[in-house]
C-alpha cells in the first residue's frame, strides 16, 4: 500500500496483512541501481535532469535514485518533492489533506523531470502530479519511475522505468517500505 | 470547523487541535503562493459568495483572492447596488444567493449575530467575516499563523508566549476572537486599555489566562507580541476618550515605547492603521512590524478555511 493509505488507515479499523514478500530490500536496491542506469541511458546523461518524489511514498525512493544517479555520473542532480493533494479528483470521496511539503527547487521549463512513486495503480495520483508539475513550468519531458507497477489502470498512463511488474487482484494491497515490497490485503484487526 | 454545514462563525467553536491543523494547512497554501503559477485547481466549479453588508477592503479582497487561488468562482454582493435598498430582507437576500448556486457564503454585517442567523437559514457553510463588535474568526486564525511563523514553537503550542492587546477592546471584534484563539493555543493575554475602552460586562474575566491593565509601558517590557487595535471612530461613543492626542499619549506605540520592548518581540495590527494614533509612522516601518505578513498570511489562512469547508466531509 502506498504511504498515504498507510496513514489513512484508522486505528482500530482494518490493518495491512502481508501474505508474501515480493521483493527483499536487496532486490529493491538492485532495481534502483538498474533504473538509474536506464535513466542515464535514455537521457544520454543527467544534464537538465531533475528527480521529483511524490509525497510520501515516492520521496525515499527518489532520494535513493538521485544518489545513484549522482554516484554513477559524478555530477549533481537536483531533487524535489511534490504533494498532489490540491490536484486530486476525489474530494468528498475520501479525506484529501496535504501531508507533506512540496519543494521544487527550480523552474521546470526545459527540464527533464523524472517523477518517482512507490506503487503505480489506477494512475490517478500520477494524473494529478502531471497537472501539478505543469504549474511549475513547461518541462521538456516528464518520465515516470515506479518501484511496483501493479496494473488496474483507470487512465492512459504508462511508466518509463519499473522496478517490478506485479500482477495483482484489485482488492489486494502492495506495501513498499524499508522491509522491501510485500503483497497482502486489508483485514479486520 | 467540525460542523461543515454551519461553517466558521465563532472562535469558540474551534478547538486547539483544529486551529493547529488550519495553521499547518495554511503553510501549504503559502508554498502555493510562491509557485510560478500560484493557483491550484481544487475548487473548480465551486461558487463562493461574498456578502458584505458593511464596507471592507482587505477582508473581502483577501477572501476573494483566496477563493480565486483555489479556482473557485467568486460572486460579490454589495449592499449599495442590491435590492436591499428596495427593502428586501436579509433572509430573502441570503436565500437568493444560495439559489444562485452558492456553495459557501462569506458574510460581514455591522450587527452581531447576523452570520449565525444566516447560517440557520441556508444549507451551505457560512463564514463570519466580521459581525459588529462580536467576532472576526478568520482574522484571529491568520494572526495565530503569523505568530507561529515568528517564534520557535513545538507543535504550535503558544504556552509561554505573552501577548499584549492594546486599544479599543470594547468595540473590537478582532480582540474578542484573538483573545479566544491565543488563549486556546496556550498564550497569556494582557489587555491594555482605559475603563471606557473595556467592555462593561466582565466578558474576559472568566478566562484565567487574561489580565487587564492600564499601564502600557509595564506591559511592553515582558510582551512577545504587541497587538495594536485600530481606534474605531465609526463605532465609538463620542466620549470614549477626550482627544486623539490623549489616546496617543496613553496607548500609542511610538519610538520610546518601541524601545521598551524585548528584542525578539513583534508588533501586529489587523489594519487599516491610523498612523500617528495607535502606532507612530516611523514605528510602522520597523522590521519587527508584521502588518505585511498578516495580509499575506490572510490569503493563505483563508484558502485553508475555504478549502477545509468545501472539500472535507471529515474532521480535521
Amino acid at each position: 500500500m502506498a504511504e498515504r493509505e498507510r496513514k489513512l488507515a484508522k486505528p482500530g479499523g482494518k490493518v495491512f496483512s502481508a501474505h508474501s514478500l515480493v521483493m527483499e530490500p536487496t532486490d529493491v536496491s538492485r532495481a534502483l541501481i538498474r533504473m538509474a542506469h536506464e535513466i542515464i541511458e535514455r537521457n544520454h546523461g543527467v544534464g537538465d535532469l531533475i528527480v521529483i518524489g511524490l509525497q510520501t511514498g515516492g520521496v525515499p525512493l527518489a532520494t535513493r535514485l538521485r544518489a545513484h544517479l549522482e554516484e554513477i555520473t559524478h555530477s549533481l542532480v537536483p531533487l524535489g518533492t511534490l504533494d498532489v493533494a490540491f490536484y486530486r479528483d476525489d474530494y468528498g470521496i475520501r479525506p484529501v489533506l496535504p501531508e507533506e511539503v512540496t519543494l521544487i527547487p527550480c523552474d521546470l521549463t526545459q527540464k527533464t523531470v523524472v517523477l518517482v512513486d512507490d506503487v503505480l495503480f489506477t494512475g490517478r495520483t500520477v494524473r494529478a502530479a502531471l497537472d501539478a508539475l505543469a504549474d511549475h513550468g513547461r518541462a521538456r519531458c516528464i518520465q515516470l519511475a515506479v518501484m511496483v507497477d501493479r496494473g488496474h489502470r483507470e487512465l492512459p498512463i504508462k511508466p518509463d522505468y519499473v522496478g517490478k511488474n506485479l500482477p495483482t487482484r484489485r482488492d489486494e494491497m502492495v506495501d513498499v517500505s524499508d522491509q522491501g515490497v510485500a503483497l497482502g490485503e486489508l483485514v479486520d484487526k | 470547523m467540525t460542523n461543515v454545514k454551519t461553517g466558521l462563525l465563532d472562535m469558540s467553536d474551534i478547538s486547539a487541535v483544529e486551529i493547529r491543523s488550519l495553521i499547518k494547512l495554511a503553510s501549504f497554501f503559502s508554498e502555493v503562493a510562491k509557485r510560478p503559477i500560484p493557483k491550484v485547481p481544487v475548487l473548480t466549479g465551486k461558487q463562493v459568495v461574498t456578502a458584505f453588508f458593511e464596507p471592507s477592503t482587505r477582508t473581502r479582497l483577501s477572501f476573494e483572492v483566496a477563493a480565486r487561488k483555489l479556482s473557485a468562482d467568486v460572486v460579490t454582493f454589495t449592499t449599495a447596488t442590491s435590492s436591499l435598498t428596495k427593502g428586501e430582507s436579509i433572509k430573502d437576500t441570503a436565500l437568493t444567493l444560495r439559489e444562485l448556486g452558492g456553495n459557501l457564503l462569506i458574510v460581514r454585517h455591522n450587527c452581531a449575530g447576523v452570520p449565525h442567523q444566516i447560517a440557520s437559514w441556508v444549507d451551505i457553510p457560512v463564514i463570519n467575516a466580521g459581525d459588529g463588535r462580536h467576532q472576526h474568526p478568520s482574522q484571529a486564525l491568520l494572526d495565530c499563523y503569523t505568530i507561529s511563523q515568528n517564534f520557535t514553537l513545538t507543535e504550535n503550542d503558544f504556552t509561554g508566549l505573552e501577548v499584549v492587546i492594546v486599544g479599543d477592546i470594547t468595540n473590537s471584534r478582532v480582540a474578542r476572537s484573538c483573545v479566544e484563539a491565543f488563549t486556546t493555543l496556550g498564550a497569556r493575554v494582557t489587555l491594555v486599555a482605559g475603563p471606557t475602552l473595556l467592555p462593561a460586562a466582565p466578558v474576559f474575566s472568566a478566562n484565567d489566562r487574561v489580565s487587564i491593565t492600564e499601564d502600557l509601558d509595564g506591559a511592553l517590557a515582558t510582551a512577545d507580541v504587541v497587538y495594536l487595535l485600530r481606534v474605531q471612530l465609526e463605532r465609538m461613543d463620542k466620549n470614549a476618550f477626550p482627544t486623539v492626542r490623549e489616546y496617543r499619549t496613553r496607548f500609542g506605540v511610538d519610538r520610546r515605547r518601541s524601545a521598551l520592548m524585548k528584542k525578539s518581540a513583534v508588533i501586529m495590527h489587523p489594519g487599516p492603521i491610523n498612523r500617528g494614533v495607535e502606532i507612530a509612522s516611523d514605528v510602522a516601518e520597523q522590521q519587527n512590524v508584521l502588518i505585511g505578513d498578516q495580509v499575506k498570511n490572510g490569503i493563505a489562512m483563508r484558502m485553508a478555511i475555504i478549502y477545509n469547508l468545501l472539500t472535507s466531509k471529515y474532521e480535521l
